[in-house]
Parts: C-alpha cells; sequence; structure tokens
C-alpha cells in the first residue's frame, strides 16, 4: 500500500514534447510509471517514447483513462497548463515547473479544490511510491520500498533524507515533494491524515523549513490525531530574517517563523526534530 | 521585490486610488523647492525599505519654510534599520479626521486572498494582531475574481472601517481597485496605513506600501525600473542573473549547493559542527558548468572565506557536469582557498573520476565535509 499513487496509477505528461518533460517522461517510462500519453497544444497526433501525444488534457484524459497528470512546462506556461487540467475528470494533478506567480498557483488552486482535484506543488520534485510509481525529477536509485512516509518542502535535502532511510533499510512508502512556493497545492496537514489511514506506513518523516506556519499547523494535528510516529527536520537554522533562502516560501517573516520556533512548537507537541540529517534514522528507531 | 513609497503611490495613481501629491527628491535642496511649489505645511518622509520609519525620526511635519532644509537634511543623514536614506518624499499635509488601516494580501495558511481591515489606523498592525485580535476584520476573496470584486461585499466590509455613507462608497471603490492593482500587477501586498479621512472628509491613502511577487516580475518587465539598485548587493543580483541563488553572510566558509533547502540543512550543518558560512548559494537544478564558474567567482569575492565547501546531491544535476565547472573553474580563476567536496548523485563515478590528481578534499557524506570546513575556517 500507499498513498496518492501505486503500480495502477495512469498519467499523463503536460509538456511533454520538451526538453525536461521529455527527458523525465522516459525516466518515469524506465521505472515502471504507466505513462499513458503526452499533452503539447499543437503536436497532437505524434508520439514520444512510444506515447502518443494530444493537443489538450480533456483530449487525452478522455483517450486514455488518465486519472494523474504532472505538469513539466515553462512558469509562463504553467497557469494555462493547470487551468486546462482542472476541465478533465483527473483524480490528482503534480506540477513541477519552478517560478510560477503565486497569484496563478492560488487561481488554480481555487478550481481544482471546486472541481475536487488534488494539487501537489508548484515548485517540487513530485512524489514517488517506490517499486511502483514515480511521478516527478527524483532520482530513482536512492528509493525502495518500505514503511516510512516523507512529506517534504524541498528537494535534494529530501534525497539526502531518503538516502539515509534506504541505506538504513527502513524504505519508504510514498515520499512527497509538496514544493518550496507559498502557496501549495497540498500542505503536510492535507496529507498527514493519509499517511495515518495508510496501513503500510508506520511512520513519517516531515522535512520542512523557515517561512509560514504550515509545519506548526500540522504538529497541532499530529499531536491530537496522530498515532503513528512523525520526525521532524526544519532548515534555515541559519537563514538571515527578511531574506527569501531560494524557495520562493523560504523567509522568515517574524518571530514565529523561524526554524528555531518551529522546532520548539514541534518538539513540544511531541515531534522529535533531528539536528543533523543522520538522526532522522536513529529518532525514528529510537 | 520592494518598492519605495513613492513609487507604490504611482501605482496607485495609475489604477485610480485617490492618494496624495507628492513629490520624491534626493538632496535638501530639491526638498525645498518641492515645498515651495506645494505650499506648506508638509510632510517629509524617508524612502527606505523599512517599517517604522516614524518612529526612527524619518517621518517630519513641517509647517515653518525655515525649517524644510534642515529637516530634509537631518532625514537624509539617518541610517534607518542599517539602511541609509537616499531620498525623500515631500507631500503636502493632510487635516486627518479618521485614520484606519487596509490591505490586501496572500494568507498563505489559509490560501486565499484577503482584506484586512482595523478602524485603529496607524498603528502597527501586527502589535494590534497581538494585542486586540479582535478589532483585526478580514474578508477573504478569490484570486480569480480579484479584477471583477463583488461590491456590495466591499461595501458591507466599508462600513465596518467607516460610517459616512460617501465614504463607505469611496472606500469601497478603492477596495475594488486595489484588488485590480493586486491582481494585474501580481504583488503580494498593498497596503494603505493609514487611510484616512480628510478635513474635506475624502478618503485618502496617506501612505503606500506593495509588494511584488518575484516569480511573477518576469511577466512585468514596465516594473523592473523601480527597483532600488542601492539597496540591493551587487553579487547577489549578478549571481540570480546567471541563474544562481546567492546570499551573501558574514561567516568564513564559502558553501556551494544544489537546491535551496540543501543549501539551508548545508549551512545549519556548518554551523552545528562549529563553523560559520559565508554564504547561502544554490547553483540550481539544471547542470551547466559556467554556472559553477559563475559561482566560485562570486563566493571568492568575499575576503573572509577561508575553505569552499561543495555539497552536491545530483538529481537533474549532473555530477559530471558540477566536475566539469570545478576543473574549469580551478584553471580560468585564481582559487587559493582549500575545497572539500561531497559528490553523490547522478553521474557521480564519472565526477570523481574527472576530479583525480586534483587538491580538493573529499567528504562521503555532509556531516564529514562540514566537519572538515569547520576545522578549516578555523571554527572554535
Amino acid at each position: 500500500m500507499s498513498i496518492l499513487i501505486d503500480a495502477n496509477t495512469k498519467v499523463i505528461v503536460q509538456g511533454i514534447t520538451g526538453r525536461d518533460g521529455s527527458f523525465h517522461t522516459g525516466q518515469m517510462i524506465d521505472y515502471g510509471t504507466r505513462i499513458v500519453g503526452g499533452v503539447t497544444p499543437g503536436k497532437g497526433g505524434q508520439e514520444i517514447h512510444g506515447v502518443p501525444v494530444f493537443n489538450s488534457v480533456p483530449e487525452a484524459v478522455e483517450a486514455t483513462g488518465a486519472d494523474t497528470s504532472v505538469i513539466y512546462v515553462p512558469a509562463r506556461f504553467a497557469k494555462a497548463a493547470m487551468l486546462e487540467a482542472a476541465q478533465a475528470p483527473l483524480k490528482l494533478l503534480v506540477v513541477i515547473t519552478e517560478g510560477v506567480p503565486t497569484l496563478d498557483a492560488l487561481e488554480a488552486y481555487e478550481l481544482l479544490q471546486e472541481k475536487g482535484i488534488r494539487m501537489i506543488g508548484p515548485n517540487c520534485p513530485g512524489l514517488i511510491t517506490p517499486g511502483q510509481c514515480k511521478i516527478g525529477i527524483m532520482p530513482a536509485p536512492i528509493h525502495a520500498p518500505g514503511k516510512v512516509g516523507v512529506i517534504s518542502r524541498s528537494g535534494t535535502l529530501t534525497y539526502e533524507i531518503v538516502k539515509e532511510l534506504t541505506d538504513a533499510g527502513l524504505g519508504e512508502s510514498t515520499c512527497i515533494g509538496i514544493g518550496g512556493d507559498p502557496v501549495i497545492g497540498s500542505k503536510f496537514i492535507d496529507l498527514l491524515p493519509l499517511f495515518e489511514e495508510d496501513p503500510e506506513t508506520e511512520s513519517v518523516v516531515m522535512v520542512g523549513e523557515i517561512g509560514g506556519q504550515d509545519e506548526v499547523v500540522a504538529a497541532e494535528y499530529v499531536q491530537k490525531h496522530m498515532t503513528k510516529k512523525v520526525v521532524g527536520f526544519i532548515a534555515g537554522v541559519t537563514a538571515p530574517p527578511g531574506r527569501r533562502m531560494g524557495h520562493a516560501g523560504a523567509i522568515v517573516g517574524g518571530e514565529d517563523d523561524t526554524a528555531a520556533a518551529k522546532t520548539a512548537k514541534l518538539e513540544a507537541a511531541g515531534i522529535p526534530v533531528a539536528r543533523l540529517i543522520s538522526e532522522v534514522v536513529t529518532l525514528l528507531k529510537g | 521585490m520592494k518598492i519605495h513609497e513613492y513609487q507604490a503611490k504611482e501605482l496607485f495613481k495609475e489604477f485610480g486610488i485617490v492618494t496624495t501629491d507628492g513629490e520624491a527628491v534626493s538632496t535638501a535642496e530639491e526638498a525645498v523647492k518641492a515645498a515651495e511649489g506645494m505650499g506648506l505645511p508638509v510632510v517629509i518622509k524617508a524612502q527606505v525599505h523599512v517599517g517604522g520609519r516614524g518612529k526612527a525620526g524619518g517621518v517630519k511635519v513641517v509647517t515653518e519654510a525655515a525649517e524644510v532644509r534642515p529637516t530634509a537634511e537631518k532625514i537624509l543623514g539617518l541610517t534607518i534599520k542599517g539602511l541609509p536614506v537616499r531620498k525623500l518624499l515631500v507631500t503636502p499635509a493632510v487635516d486627518i479626521a479618521k485614520e484606519v488601516y487596509l490591505s490586501i494580501l496572500v494568507d498563505r495558511g489559509a490560501r486565499t486572498v484577503v482584506f484586512i481591515g482595523c478602524a485603529d489606523g496607524g498603528v502597527e498592525i501586527e502589535e494590534t494582531a497581538k494585542t486586540a485580535p479582535e478589532k483585526i476584520l478580514r474578508l477573504e476573496v478569490k484570486a480569480s475574481e480579484l479584477t471583477r470584486l463583488p461590491l456590495d461585499q466591499l461595501r458591507d466590509f466599508a462600513a465596518k472601517l467607516f460610517t459616512g455613507e460617501s465614504q463607505v462608497n469611496e472606500a469601497a471603490d478603492m477596495m475594488a481597485r486595489m484588488g485590480k492593482l493586486f491582481r494585474e500587477k501580481d504583488c503580494s501586498l498593498v497596503e494603505i496605513n493609514p487611510l484616512v479621512v480628510d478635513g474635506a472628509g475624502k478618503v485618502v491613502a496617506l501612505d503606500a506600501k506593495v509588494l511584488l511577487d518575484d516569480n511573477a516580475l518576469p511577466n512585468h518587465p514596465e516594473l523592473e525600473p523601480l527597483r532600488d539598485m542601492d539597496s540591493e548587493d551587487e553579487d547577489e543580483l549578478k549571481a540570480k542573473d546567471a541563474g544562481l541563488s546567492f546570499i551573501r553572510l558574514d561567516g568564513d566558509i564559502g558553501c556551494m549547493v544544489n537546491g535551496a533547502g540543501l543549501a539551508m540543512a548545508t549551512m545549519d550543518t556548518i554551523k552545528h559542527f562549529g563553523g560559520d558560512p559565508a554564504n547561502f548559494l544554490d547553483v540550481g537544478g539544471s547542470s551547466d558548468p559556467k554556472k559553477v564558474v559563475t559561482a566560485f567567482q562570486t563566493i571568492l569575492k568575499d575576503p573572509n572565506v577561508k575553505v569552499i565547501l561543495i555539497n552536491i546531491f545530483g538529481g537533474i544535476t549532473r555530477c559530471d557536469d558540477i566536475a566539469k565547472g570545478i576543473l574549469a573553474s580551478l584553471e580560468q580563476l585564481d582559487v587559493a582557498v582549500p575545497i572539500v567536496i561531497r559528490l553523490i548523485g547522478t553521474n557521480q563515478e564519472e565526477g570523481r573520476k574527472l576530479l583525480e590528481g586534483t587538491k580538493l578534499i573529499g567528504a562521503n557524506t555532509l556531516e564529514e565535509g562540514a566537519t572538515k570546513a569547520a576545522k578549516i575556517g578555523g571554527a572554535a
């Protein structure tokens, strides 16, 4: 078991003929992901990696029965791509694109909510259920099937932590990069209940960073509603206030959203917080 | 991106938001001329990218002609929260019958756009939010409706801030225009504090604060000239142009990392082992070797840097491309400081092979690399 995606998930790729979209389509197919189609306006009828290309998302979904779409288009086309995805009967939309204007993401989120489509991202590495389905850009070899759920606002930092989990023999049930932007489709609090309900997941690692209050809100939920063990990691202890640390959403705005404040609140809620990447495994086992 | 009050007021005028006329000046001489042109009394306001200007002595009402020059000189001599004052806004003083707070912003927690209002204006809204949260009024609106907000909803909200019918209508109209500005220029905040009723009973924005969404700036070339080059770090801007994300800090261990989260975690790990990071640097997701050269150049500009820690976890980024960039840097640049490198992920073998025979100090994990760098950096 896993959450959100598994061996049966049927995926279309928006921006499949672009440089990134094409490369990662190949990678995802190699991993075993059921990529059933792609979308690039004006390029319908072509084939890429043996996959049919369609002119629009509704057309692609109609023809293939896909339930999930992943977006690799450049930031300036992201809004149109997201709004188009909302017009098809999808369950999940994953937005890899970095640099999407906040109000564009928010407009898409509003519409996707109305349509009952879950959104992951933007500005994220995607998600993976090891051994079954990979949707995104994460390197496949570091993952292994297992019992730890991972939710993270970061990309490469997640890879570090996942590698530790895999090397320690724990493996992962599903890993989700939720994205580093201020407005994202799924936050910690939206995904924790899914891991709590998933029988295969035994514990969860929550990788947060400075900016916003999502980790704190999640900690309150964990304390009240979760029976499974949750371990935290918060990046940005050394981040100066008021500066945007690479991710659009990683900015210390006040006293409440520093790494120190978040660490304190997580620990007060009974969530142990690793100071070093290697400590994540220790805390999970402890 | 932050912009100054005088620039924000230009945007206000473009969108028909009623505000005071004013003139932005850089010298006391110009301030005197501006004040003569508009007639006394005037308000002279420091134009710096921080809040709390008033408390710091950066906002003064001047009633006597002879006082304009010395007041302007004094404010131009101020440094507010570390930022020197280089520009002033001179505006006619307004009789204030009532002051309120009004803003529109993205509430990232609630994933919505929201108007925030408070009948007590002119105060620090964060303070009020803490001490009297019941005074903070919210009106959530849809991002997709910002350019056509329902006027009756805005009127209901405005009626909680103002009493007179004409003022309620003026405020509601202003809110509609704020929504339009917010969407069309991709703002993350438009704040008016205070929004006042003047002596003639008109609703006027006395102050203006606008934050622009950096992600949307590529869609708005017209806003780029508003960037205050004086308050930006030249190296940070250059790095940005090269596709790097760079922030200078005051330690002595230069950092080069791929990915923002990992870059922060790398700095944190250095600190954990007693070292002090000299910068935040994310080389980004692609693997153009040229970016690595620019990254080296940027880091090495800082004379405090005693050692560089490179931490790469290859995904999209390929380790051999990073290695090529390092070799090019060693060849082209005068790299006098030791380099600790941890290289793992996509094409790591190829990458490590390329670096064989160089003087780089290898590390298998981030923690090992950070420990080595902290020792060289002269950690306690």
